[in-house]
């Protein structure tokens, strides 16, 4: 299995890049991190994420990611990152070690995505979350009038090549938090340019809406 | 007989090199200073020789230690006095490379129990005046590291900017990390493993073998009854040589190709491509290694376990450390697999230490960390620079 740390068609989209060729779902999550935090990011892909962290954050960063070139590429850039398996070595790490560990465009590809979530509050003082929604209304409305399993701009892998096996919506997410006891401190969507939606609108509205979604979570009491 | 078609130089190093070492810089420690060994005795007096590259600069922060491999020494980057081939890791190690002589202060010293100039079995012993033969004491890869210290300390440098190293040579920059913590700011064990396996073991227990059963080795006596076991140590070399290699590589290399001729010869001459290699792998070894050496240091690596001094845990061996680890692997080496470095990560990580793994696809096997690999020059010098930034060294442009 390819665990992509986001698909690939994100990296080359270029309605969604703002000044300094950052993603902005990306910028979402930095913005979600405080100054000086050790991180964890998993999936982190080529470090572009944990790059942005290190240089505007300042923070002690570090990554796990499955695929050789990722890694390869992360450790030439200075970064500490490691070959691993978001599934299998999350288990490794021990309790409290980081400040945020965060998961950007992997929850979906991942198998056991109750557990990655939950091994990453135990790691973990906050959990960053980001995802595909799979309740937009163009996923809905291809499902509904094609028939057939939806893809889009954003998720253009067919049913039986895709990496992402967890698809799950904004509402699906949220009910997971609750199941696992996590408490949902911010909650971002992001509709297909990468803008924010407007922030008080329901949750029906965001799920419907929202092309992205960026959770911070804590541990609940 | 195959043992006539190795026609072995009948020169061997000796106890010249060994005490008087060609373009090296040596340290002697008097009875003052003596070698503290895990055996439980001292080595005392002994010297170090190494070799210098670069400048150390005014902070002395910006000193860079290599450990060599079990048949390296200290010329890692300058033509080797005996064979007056270039450095073993000249693509790594000089001006411009990876480890950039024009940034960093590289030190690289022969490591105790070798042959070229720190103290060994083929050393003169100054009790006796004779060379030490198997009367020096078996000594260990944290032996090794401790006379490192002791240079460094005579250097006067306090911390090492880096220390780096594959083989043999990344089990002394693990024992650097476990043992000085403080003194290593970040650390890059290559191709290695924080123990030796039965296999490797094996391995070398075969080697030994072929030198003991050497009639000129003379139950390690050969430099004082002036014989030397060419033959033995030549087929330790040629078994370990295939080692660190692969079976693709091999394949690649030479096939089933004859050697200089269009058919077999229907005899035991090397009639292969890959026969006449090994040979020539073993010939040349000889002219420049000592055979006892070979067994200490070999004795060496075997005993290296790691977690073995910190309760068989480790985690523990990394506890709280400041250093940052790089290590890296290669895909076909299956004398230091890829799951030995997971296993030396995953401690890294359960101690909360900040640590990257990088592993190369290559079909050059163990060796690869000695040859052109371009992935693994990208990843050093990208570790270096992020090291040398967090240590406020300036960056290359």
């Amino acid at each position: 299995m390819t665990l992509l740390a986001r698909p690939p068609q994100q990296r080359e989209a270029n309605t969604n890049r703002m000044p300094g060729s950052a993603r902005v779902d990306l910028l979402v999550v930095s913005q979600m991190v405080d100054h000086g935090a050790r991180v964890l990011d998993v999936g982190c892909g080529d470090g572009e994420l944990l790059k942005i962290l290190t240089e505007t954050k300042d923070v002690d960063g570090r990554g796990i990611e499955i695929s050789r070139e990722g890694v390869n590429q992360c450790v030439a850039k200075g970064l500490a990152v490691i070959q691993g398996d978001a599934d299998t070595d999350l288990a490794d790490y021990p309790d409290d070690a980081f400040d945020y560990v965060i998961l950007s465009q992997t929850l979906q590809a991942t198998w056991q995505p109750r557990q990655v979530l939950e091994h990453m509050l135990r790691i973990g003082h906050f959990a960053i979350v980001s995802f595909p929604n799979f309740g937009h209304w163009k996923i809905r409305l291809k499902l509904l009038f094609l028939g057939r399993m939806p893809r889009t701009d954003n998720l253009p892998d067919t049913w039986y090549d895709t990496p992402n096996i967890h698809f799950c919506t904004i509402r699906d997410f949220r009910q997971l938090c609750d199941e696992i006891g996590a408490e949902i401190e911010t909650a971002v969507a992001l509709n297909a340019w990468g803008a924010r939606l407007r922030i008080n609108v329901p949750w029906w509205f965001w799920n419907l809406f929202g092309e992205q979604a960026v959770f911070r979570l804590s541990r609940g009491r | 007989m195959v043992e006539a078609h190795l026609n072995v130089a009948q020169d061997a190093p000796g106890t010249s090199e060994a005490d008087n070492p060609r373009e090296s810089l040596v340290v002697h420690f008097g009875p003052d200073k003596p070698l503290k060994l895990d055996a439980g005795v001292e080595l005392s007096p002994f010297q170090i020789a190494y070799k210098t590259y670069g400048t150390l600069n005014s902070a002395r922060s910006n000193a860079v230690l290599i450990c060599h491999a079990l048949t390296g020494d200290h010329h890692v980057a300058s033509v080797h006095p005996v064979t007056k081939k270039n450095g073993w890791w000249e693509t790594m190690v000089g001006p411009g490379r990876p480890i950039d002589t024009e940034r960093y202060f590289v030190i690289c010293a022969n490591v105790v129990g070798a042959c070229m100039g720190t103290t060994g079995p083929a050393s003169t012993n100054p009790k006796t005046g004779k060379p030490w033969g198997l009367e020096f004491p078996v000594i260990t890869i944290r032996d090794m590291v401790r006379a490192q210290a002791m240079l460094l300390d005579h250097l006067g440098i306090g911390t090492l900017f880096a220390v780096a190293g594959g083989s043999m040579g990344g089990m002394q920059v693990l024992q650097w990390a476990a043992s000085y913590p403080e003194r290593v700011f970040a650390a890059l064990p290559v191709a290695c493993a924080t123990r030796h396996s039965a296999q490797n073991i094996a391995f070398h227990e075969v080697g030994r073998q072929a030198i003991m059963a050497d009639p000129e080795w003379r139950g390690g006596r050969y430099l004082i009854e002036n014989t030397n076991p060419r033959r033995g140590l030549a087929v330790a070399r040629m078994g370990a040589h295939i080692t660190y290699l692969s079976d693709a590589a091999l394949h690649r290399k030479f096939g089933r190709k004859f050697q200089d001729r269009e058919n077999p010869t229907f005899s035991f001459d090397a009639d292969f491509e890959v026969e006449s290699y090994l040979r020539h792998q073993g010939i040349s070894f000889v002219e420049r290694f000592d055979a006892n050496s070979y067994l200490y240091l070999t004795r060496a690596m075997d005993y290296f376990d790691l977690a073995a001094d910190y309760d068989g845990i480790l985690a523990n061996a990394f506890k709280n450390s400041p250093t940052r680890i790089c290590v890296v692997s290669f895909t076909s080496d299956w004398l230091f697999p890829t799951s030995e470095s997971r296993a030396i990560v995953h401690a890294l990580n359960a101690s909360g230490a900040r640590v990257s793994f990088a592993e190369i696809v290559t079909d050059k096997g163990h060796d690869a960390f000695l040859l052109d690999e371009p992935e693994l020059f990208a990843i050093v010098r990208g570790f270096l620079d992020g090291a040398a930034h967090a240590r406020g060294l300036k960056v290359a442009p």
